[in-house]
């Protein structure tokens, strides 16, 4: 019999933290070879490099940057609550790590969105 | 190997790239933070990095995380959705990896060393 996740499961804060988890690492593993590939242009020469790096100065792709780096705290963070849970001995509430890592990534979104604006 | 042998060693290369990247991640965030402040030019990205070989040892290590922890992710991400293994997801996972440690070490070639 295949076991399917019901209601109760998707009403855990853990359940979607795991959920989270995955998609931020998808998201992020495929940009990466994007991120290299950019970097790569650099091989051309400074001009060139420079015209990459003014095209990024749209604000769409501002936005999306910020999303990256959201993704990426909120990934780190989260990985490093799965790193507790598996190597620590520590107890209790859970769901405040969880909340600590949203809060974490939302402040690291904050600075990375001040840097941009300021 | 038995298939619990390799999935321990996936395992633990999975938290040990982690760990790794932790540090690098706090690293590149904090680097990136302050360098984005009044915009980004090539003139500042190079002159910060270019030919410093500090940041270029950090990146490769950096690049070299990245190509174990993303596709044992994509390994297990493709793995939970078609509900078992399969050698097609293993050779996905491993042309990314090649992929991300190829592009990667180009990357900080291109802007460490060119």
């Amino acid at each position: 019999m295949t076991r399917r996740n019901d209601r109760r499961a998707r009403g855990h804060a853990a359940y979607w933290a795991f959920r989270l988890q995955r998609v931020s690492g998808v998201l992020l593993a495929l940009f990466l070879p994007l991120h290299f590939a950019a970097l790569g242009v650099a091989l051309r020469g400074e001009i060139a490099f420079d015209s990459l790096l003014r095209y990024t100065d749209d604000p769409l792709l501002k936005v999306g940057e910020w999303v990256l780096v959201v993704l990426l705290s909120l990934h780190l963070l989260g990985g490093l609550r799965v790193l507790a849970l598996e190597f620590l001995p520590w107890s209790g509430p859970h769901k405040d790590w969880i909340a600590a890592a949203a809060a974490g990534a939302f402040a690291t979104g904050l600075a990375f969105a001040l840097a941009l604006i300021g | 190997m038995s298939r619990a042998a390799t999935l321990a060693r996936r395992w633990w290369w999975q938290r040990a790239s982690a760990v790794v990247l932790a540090l690098c991640v706090v690293v590149h965030l904090g680097v990136v933070i302050y360098a984005v402040r009044g915009g980004l030019t090539a003139g500042e990205i190079r002159g910060r990095l270019h030919e410093n070989w500090a940041f270029g040892a950090f990146y490769v290590v950096f690049v070299g995380a990245c190509a174990i922890h993303a596709p044992i992710g994509i390994v297990n991400v493709l793995t939970e959705l078609r509900g078992g293994e399969s050698r097609l997801i293993g050779g996905v996972a491993l042309v990314f990896a090649v992929l991300v440690l190829a592009l990667g070490l180009r990357a900080v070639y291109a802007v460490v060393i060119r």
